[in-house]
């Protein structure tokens, strides 16, 4: 029992610990970088253990908060508060299972300040299984914007030529986005008397309250995600990071966002998020197809499928604002598949950056004839990342198309464009770059996959796959959390309803 | 009044400030006898000095008013002063390893930071605008001679200078004001002309010499529009001297302006309001636009002050307890993350002296890893990044403002809060992302001490101070409401 109680704790914490023994190595030898690296890769992959065990003890069919600590701290404002939920839950399982394999990618191509290297991502990690993890409001917030420090330096030192440029746009988008936030998350301190997450859930503000609530969590929220306009921080930071910070940043700091709309946006604020959804709906709808095509035009590998990330983040926002079962369950597919979809992306494209130092599509053509193993690879996730039907990429979108059809055809009908535009995007980057004639002097010894790149694709490859035939063991975790939450929501838009028709 | 005198015994809430001065005597006489190579000694029987007051404030008894109602310890009082003494006695450490360089290894230093350090205690616990005045100047005119302490430097000098001729202007404002305030209430006594202005009406005369009396802590504070000196002599003056305008006499300041607004002026808090919101945003939104263009470090630190001047105004505008507690909480902070800055630039030293430009810090996370390291976590809590110690200070101050809902001021406040992480965010820039250019010399012992300790305390705030800090704030700010 106290290892159940304690367990998101020791999730969260587990990876200051190892930040805590890279940073007491001793030297700057061989041997004391291979140490911080096998350190990191230890601890990461412990914390992945932990992660799978508690969703081993995870009940699904409890829809309240489990592994729930609460203690108060700072002046009875703040508090220590843990707890997920079936919205969170796989959120904190994909970040256990993404870091080691982001260490493993970095084994090789990162040669220089490995221990500051190693230091950040497990301070970036902390703070991720943080933001899945926390009850309290200000720790959501502490965590949330906590990791801007670690991905700030992430990019800044390790990143490519214009690394400065694209760190700044990344810190200061997502910072003058979330310090609105803070105001709101104070605002509703206030008015609650609380910042326990479960509490503040069963919690009502006023409509007027909600609408400016509303607003500020969107404002944060809408860049992290990064919705269409305030998407433009993200393909910089994806080019110019490093490949595990790309992989980190599509596949768990964007869902972030997403998390946020459907803890807070949705569920506390219903009024205005019924106000605000065909507002969100055009975003969504825009960011598809804009950015889709956007896509088409892209020279470079990492910014393509960077703007076809903001493409898929237009279902998860459009799924999570249709506020219907299916789109709700969508939205949370659709953001797990993409996390190891378009984390395994950005990994297929360090495998060639790392041989060749380009991510230039035109230097690339007729791999498959060097790298068949590395052609199979990228083929599966593009397929993924198309949303071909027995690929977890299917599901979510249909989920979320399926759920918002029921809303509101129009925004579906949009939507489905995006569909289409994807693959013509996806499988031209991949005929470009696998196919055609392998007739590039410098791509002719090229190496296909080593067995350490293998054991990093290999596992995202079979969940990629396992999920699109049989999505069961997550949409059964997420289900029942899901349905009280669409319950909730309708029921107080229900209550709200006869009361502003009565004012008008 | 002579059984006052007579009984020493009633005197004991005042035995911190009488000890401070008898030691600070003490040390001047020893000074002006001891041969010349016991200076590095009597610094610190100095630091030994502050603090043993420090501890005897914290074991003296709360809630006394003494010399006729001049003087008050309570809880506020306590708090501020242990600050104030902790402030005092790190910029005391800052200045050993670099005396000789700075011109400030005689005596006199020490003795002038310790004489200064008992006009911030009467600052803090002056419940008389003559006894407020008194304290006040006592540390000003301390502090004008240590501005100029390195003789030989026209830096310096000039900067002891403008800090005189400014200083002085915000002085006359300031007894300008109480007198006013005087003359249409006819008392000196903070917690009289309350209840005189709380049973009449508000007078014009009486708004009249509260803007001056603001406008004269102002200058102290150094808040927008009366900052124009700050930069200049965070600039000329020697850097450990700096570091001490930076700390103690801030805090000192704030402590009088909170109490005199809160308890003084409670009744007309709708006027002084308007004021303290007025210098709280013009101090936020120019601190962080004024800061960007600037290439010297001590420069930028002062606009950064400037700034966090402003932030703590946002507490005190909300006229609450919660907002007292916000400033209490804010200016603590805002001292360990001065200190830890100053002890990093006071330990980079090239062949050309100590570090003065920006750019001169390029690749000293290479160079010196644990000094960059310390920097940069100041630089993340300057911004006000979580989970460092300077996100829960703003935390403080803006959810009192909210309670009090004053919105606009919040979200100028927390937008100029995402305009100053510009500038900070260079300084961190230079030393990650460019790459090492020269040597720097070693790390003295004290300073890699003081850097460890506030960086330490930056770090793991909100697992070791958060709570306690809280505990105590709230205490010294429910004694003035």
């Amino acid at each position: 029992m106290i290892f159940a109680n304690n367990i998101l704790t020791i999730i969260t914490f587990l990876p200051l610990v190892g930040a805590i023994f890279v940073l007491l190595v001793p030297g700057s030898d061989a041997v004391a970088v291979g140490n911080m690296r096998r350190i990191a890769l230890a601890t990461t992959t412990i914390t992945f253990a932990f992660t799978v065990a508690m969703w081993g003890m995870f009940d699904a069919s409890n829809t309240n908060f489990q592994f729930v600590q609460n203690y108060e701290w700072i002046g009875g404002v703040i508090g220590y508060r843990m707890g997920v939920d079936g919205i969170s839950m796989l959120f904190v399982v994909l970040t256990g299972l993404l870091m080691p394999l982001c260490i493993l990618a970095s084994w090789e191509s990162i040669q220089k300040r490995v221990r500051e290297y190693m230091v950040a991502f497990l301070i970036l990690e902390m703070l991720m299984m943080g933001v899945f993890a926390t009850l309290d409001l200000a720790m959501f917030y502490v965590f949330f914007e906590g990791s801007l420090i670690p991905m700030f330096l992430i990019i800044g030192i390790w990143g490519g030529k214009r690394r400065i440029q694209a760190s700044y746009k990344f810190f200061f988008y997502t910072f003058t986005g979330s310090v609105l936030m803070l105001l709101a998350i104070m605002a509703m301190y206030w008015q609650a008397g609380t910042l326990d997450i479960a509490q503040l859930l069963r919690a009502d503000f006023p409509p007027q309250m909600q609408t400016w609530l509303w607003l500020a969590f969107f404002a944060s929220f809408a860049v992290k995600m990064p919705m269409w306009p305030f998407h433009r921080w993200l393909p910089e930071a994806h080019v110019e990071a490093p490949t595990a910070g790309s992989v980190i940043l599509a596949a768990i700091l964007l869902k972030m966002g997403g998390y946020g709309f459907l803890r807070f946006s949705l569920p506390m604020f219903p009024d205005a998020s019924a106000y605000f959804a065909d507002f969100v709906f055009f975003l969504s709808v825009a960011a598809i197809i804009i950015t889709s095509l956007v896509a088409l035009v892209q020279d470079d590998m990492k910014k393509l499928i960077a703007y076809s990330s903001v493409a898929h983040m237009g279902f998860v926002t459009m799924g999570i604002f249709a506020a219907n079962v299916y789109g709700v369950q969508g939205a949370i597919f659709q953001m797990i598949s993409h996390g190891f979809v378009s984390g395994a992306l950005f990994l297929c494209v360090g495998v060639i950056y790392d041989r060749m130092h380009t991510r230039d599509i035109a230097a690339y053509g007729g791999l498959v004839q060097r790298m068949p193993k590395y052609a199979v690879a990228f083929m599966i996730f593009t397929m993924a990342n198309v949303g071909l039907p027995g690929t977890s990429g299917f599901v979510g979108e249909f989920l979320t198309l399926f759920g918002v059809f029921q809303v509101n055809t129009w925004v579906a009908f949009g939507a489905a464009f995006g569909v289409i535009f994807s693959a013509c995007y996806a499988l031209w980057l991949y005929r470009r770059v696998i196919f055609g004639v392998l007739d590039k002097e410098n791509l002719k010894a090229i190496l296909d996959l080593s067995p350490r790149e293998m054991v990093i694709l290999v596992p995202l490859l079979v969940l990629t796959i396992f999920f699109g035939f049989y999505p069961a063991p997550i949409l059964d975790v997420i289900g029942p959390s899901v349905e009280v939450l669409v319950h909730n929501y309708t029921q107080s838009l229900d209550l709200t309803a006869p009361l502003s028709t009565a004012a008008h | 009044m002579s059984s006052d005198l007579i009984d020493f015994a009633s005197l004991a809430p005042a035995y911190p400030e009488l000890v401070l001065i008898l030691g600070a005597l003490g040390l001047l006489m020893a000074g002006v006898f001891l041969r010349k190579d016991a200076m590095a000694s009597l610094t610190g029987v100095g630091i030994g000095l502050l603090i043993a007051v420090a501890v005897l404030v914290i074991i003296s008894p709360v809630g006394a008013v003494i010399f006729n109602g001049a003087f008050i310890e309570d809880g506020f009082a306590r708090y501020m002063k242990v600050l104030v003494l902790i402030g005092s006695a790190f910029a005391l450490v800052l200045s050993v390893s670099s005396a000789t360089e700075e011109g400030l290894n005689k005596f006199e230093y020490t003795v002038l930071v310790l004489l200064a350090t008992l006009g911030m205690m009467m600052m803090i616990s002056a419940n008389d605008l003559m006894s407020l005045y008194i304290g006040l100047e006592l540390q000003s005119l301390a502090l004008y001679v240590v501005a100029a302490m390195k003789r030989e430097s026209a830096r310096a000098t000039e900067a002891g200078l403008k800090y005189f001729v400014l200083g002085a202007l915000s002085s006359g404002m300031l007894l300008y004001g109480a007198s006013m305030v005087y003359g249409f209430t006819g008392h000196t006594q903070l917690d009289k002309i309350a209840e005189v202005i709380a049973l009449g009406d508000r007078s014009i005369g009486l708004v009249f010499g509260l803007v001056f009396l603001l406008t004269g802590v102002a200058f102290k504070i150094s808040a927008v529009p009366f900052h124009m000196w700050t930069p200049d002599v965070y600039e000329g003056a020697p850097t450990p001297v700096t570091a001490f305008f930076a700390t103690a006499p801030k805090v000192a300041a704030m402590a009088l302006m909170v109490r005199l607004v809160t308890v003084t002026f409670e009744p007309v808090s709708n006027d002084w309001q308007q004021v303290v919101i007025f210098l709280a945003i013009a101090s936020m939104v120019l601190a962080a636009f004024a800061a960007i263009g600037q290439k010297n470090i001590k420069r930028l630190i002062a606009y950064s002050s400037i700034g966090h001047v402003g932030f703590a105004l946002v507490g005190l505008s909300a006229d609450t307890a919660w907002g007292v507690e916000g400033v209490a909480i804010y200016m603590a902070v805002y001292m360990i993350m001065t200190i830890g800055l100053f002890a990093c630039l006071l330990s980079l030293k090239t062949e050309n002296g100590f570090v003065e430009e920006i750019s001169e810090l390029a690749g000293l996370a290479q160079a010196r890893p644990f000094v960059a390291a310390i920097m940069a976590v100041m630089m993340f809590s300057l911004i006000g990044l979580p989970p460092l110690a300077g996100f829960f200070a703003k935390w403080h101050v803006f959810l009192a403002a909210i309670e009090a809902r004053l919105f606009i001021l919040a979200v100028i406040g927390v937008l100029s809060s995402a305009v100053s992480a510009f500038y900070y965010l260079r300084v961190v820039r230079t030393m990650y992302f460019d790459e090492p250019v020269q040597q720097f010399a070693t790390v003295p012992g004290e300073l890699k001490f003081v850097m460890a300790v506030s960086g330490f305390l930056v770090v793991s705030y909100f697992l070791t101070v958060a709570g306690p800090l809280a505990a105590l704030a709230h205490i010294a700010a429910a004694s003035l409401f």
